[in-house]
């Protein structure tokens, strides 16, 4: 029994992680929290979904038992590009001229209402109705005694862990990964430095947004894709954030993963209703208890 | 023409209820720089508290207690109060961001608690025949909305007079001295958190109060009146107004209310009938446009006069 909510939490779990990076990303680059990443998630989800509509007359077939064929892996990379142009453009046109004039919590307060206009016009564009990226049914398959999965939510484990180590390896052996960390670490003497600090800014929304993008079809593959997804994931993503300790990496990771568990493995005990709740209390007692989180140094 | 009067007062009713909210959200953050965005779940719990205790028998939720109105306003007041004492002791202490983050969270938890616990809220039914005070003395509907009017008017007043001189007391300096500079105020012994805390449940008893208003008035509450976009529009009232000041709150409260409900009849009245269930979506997008339009242009609203906003520390690029 708990064996099937740890493995489901573990995919969402995945998920949310994958949000949570970016998320730390920006809070620890930019240095405001911001409330409109879920709707990142969202839109991401969104674009993937007219791309694999726009593929929809050459159905290639299926990956083996998966759901999907070539159209959504052409879809993911489509949403990412897609919804890393949203996200340059959103700070173009809001953040920019809020860093520029030195306000920080109009900055918070300006991603909130953003957040609320990206899922808007989510609701003009697409409408308010549940969507999906295939009809077919999955079976969930016994990969454990007691344990099932969809080959999709395989799929979601192996691809998140796999694009965890690929940015693992782009902060640690790359010239702009390398860069990125010093400007978290140390903004002023990044500037000193030399490191071009607009480009780090936005390589930072590149990063976070693709992540994103990926994260919400993640979602939408496993779950559904709806306008207010990316909204009610808010919570979760800073949750995992502030469990791993906000600007760790590796921290939201395996905040992700905790909060994607504990909310899965809590319907044991209450009652599924106030699942998404868990990661809110969770948050709360991480504030109490280490408000710097698991892996955090930084106040 | 007696149409329009009263669309009128019902429309002049709401602009002053949430001008008692968004006086409440203006100790917060104009006055003390707290970030709080969960105004939906003050008022929500402020809404149900007046609803449970002030409601005669009824099946379908807890109620009954026939509780004298004002005593239930005052009591929806006090639990409004006791919520905001219960998330900010943890989180007012953290950077902004953290009690933004929690305000968020207690406004969903409050609204999941609203949709599920039928028992006490009536799950997403709602409460039904909220009771109104003197509701069997006057004649017409239209005459009711008059005096409930004057009421609310009369109350928007006494909290604008009981917070013009609470942020003109010393108490009000301290506050405004934490928002400018918090280093500086502790070093001249005041105990910074102990303040904020403080502000912090009063404007929440404010919002709740508001909440308990509403309820009041419309005498039909369900979890979909708690939504985050009324915690939008309430800080889009307290920017656009000016924070910082009493009257640009309440001013706020009357032009975005003005604008909401403007571009709802606006909608119904172009939109395509296919396009009706997305009016609501064109609204927000509207009232955001205004908003984001404020802060990049006019930070500080039409009246907010002070330097309400705190420059942050560390500077990014």
């Amino acid at each position: 029994m708990i064996g099937q909510y740890l493995a489901d939490g573990i995919v969402l779990g995945s998920t949310i992680a994958l949000g949570a990076i970016g998320l730390t990303l920006t809070y620890n680059i930019l240095n405001f929290a911001n409330f409109a990443h879920g709707s990142l998630l969202s839109w991401g989800a969104y674009f993937g979904l007219v791309f694999v509509m726009a593929f929809s007359g050459v159905q290639g077939g299926t990956f083996g038992s998966l759901s999907f064929g070539w159209p959504f892996i052409v879809a993911l990379i489509g949403a990412a590009v897609l919804t890393s142009g949203l996200a340059l453009l959103v700070d173009w046109l809001v953040f920019r001229p809020l860093r520029r004039s030195n306000i920080q919590v109009a900055l918070v307060f300006a991603s909130f209402g953003a957040s609320l206009l990206l899922r808007n016009f989510i609701v003009v564009f697409f409408g308010p109705e549940p969507r999906y990226y295939s009809n077919s049914i999955q079976m969930a398959k016994e990969i454990l005694p007691g344990v099932r999965m969809t080959a999709d939510q395989i799929f979601v484990v192996v691809l998140a862990a796999v694009l965890v180590v690929v940015l693992h390896l782009f902060l640690t052996r790359t010239k702009l990964g390398k860069a990125m960390r010093a400007t978290a670490d140390n903004l002023a003497l990044a500037q000193v430095t030399g490191i071009n600090v607009q480009g780090v800014v936005r390589w930072t929304w590149v990063v976070g947004a693709s992540l994103a993008a990926v994260a919400g079809m993640f979602f939408g593959l496993t779950v559904q894709v709806l306008p207010e997804m990316g909204f009610n994931l808010v919570l979760p993503l800073f949750a995992a954030a502030i469990l791993g300790g906000i600007g760790s990496v590796y921290g939201a990771v395996l905040g992700g993963l905790v909060i994607g568990i504990a909310q899965d493995v809590s319907v044991m005990f209450i009652s599924p209703a106030y699942k998404p709740a868990v990661a809110f209390v969770i948050m709360i007692v991480v504030l109490l208890v280490r408000p710097t989180g698991i892996l955090g140094e930084k106040k | 023409m007696s149409g329009l009067v009263s669309y009128l007062v019902f429309f002049l009713i709401l602009a002053a209820i949430y001008g008692v909210v968004s006086l409440g959200l203006n100790l917060q953050w104009g006055y003390t720089g707290l970030f709080n965005i969960g105004v939906a779940g003050f008022f929500a719990v402020g809404a149900y508290t007046y609803a449970i205790l002030a409601s005669p028998v009824t099946s379908g939720h807890l109620g009954g207690f026939n509780v004298p109105i004002p005593l239930s306003m005052v009591a929806a007041m006090l639990v409004t109060g006791v919520a905001a004492l219960v998330i900010g002791f943890p989180t007012l202490r953290l950077r902004d961001d953290y009690l933004a983050i929690a305000t968020i969270g207690i406004a969903f938890s409050i609204q999941l608690v609203a949709m599920n616990t039928q028992w006490l809220t009536g799950g997403t039914q709602g409460i039904y025949n909220i009771p109104q005070p003197l509701a069997n003395v006057f004649k017409s509907n239209f005459e009711y909305n008059v005096f409930f009017l004057a009421m609310v008017l009369l109350i928007l007043f006494v909290v604008y007079i009981a917070l013009e001189r609470m942020v003109h007391s010393p108490w009000g300096r301290v506050l405004m001295a934490i928002r400018e500079d918090e280093t500086a105020a502790s070093s001249v012994g005041k105990n910074a958190f102990s303040y904020r805390l403080q502000s912090f449940v009063i404007g929440s008893m404010i919002m709740g109060l508001g909440g308990a208003l509403y309820a009041c008035f419309i005498k039909y509450i369900s979890p979909q009146d708690f939504q985050p976009v009324l915690t939008f529009q309430i800080w889009a009232m307290l920017i656009i107004g000016g924070s910082g000041n009493n009257r640009g709150a309440v001013l706020g409260a009357l032009l975005v209310w003005m604008l909401w409900s403007g571009s709802g009849t606006l909608v119904q009245a172009i939109l395509p009938a296919s396009l009706q269930v997305k009016g609501g979506a064109f609204q927000i997008i509207l009232i955001g446009l205004v908003l984001m339009l404020t802060l990049i242009f006019k930070p500080r609203g039409i009246l907010g006069n002070r330097r309400a906003i705190i420059p942050r520390a560390k500077q990014a690029p």
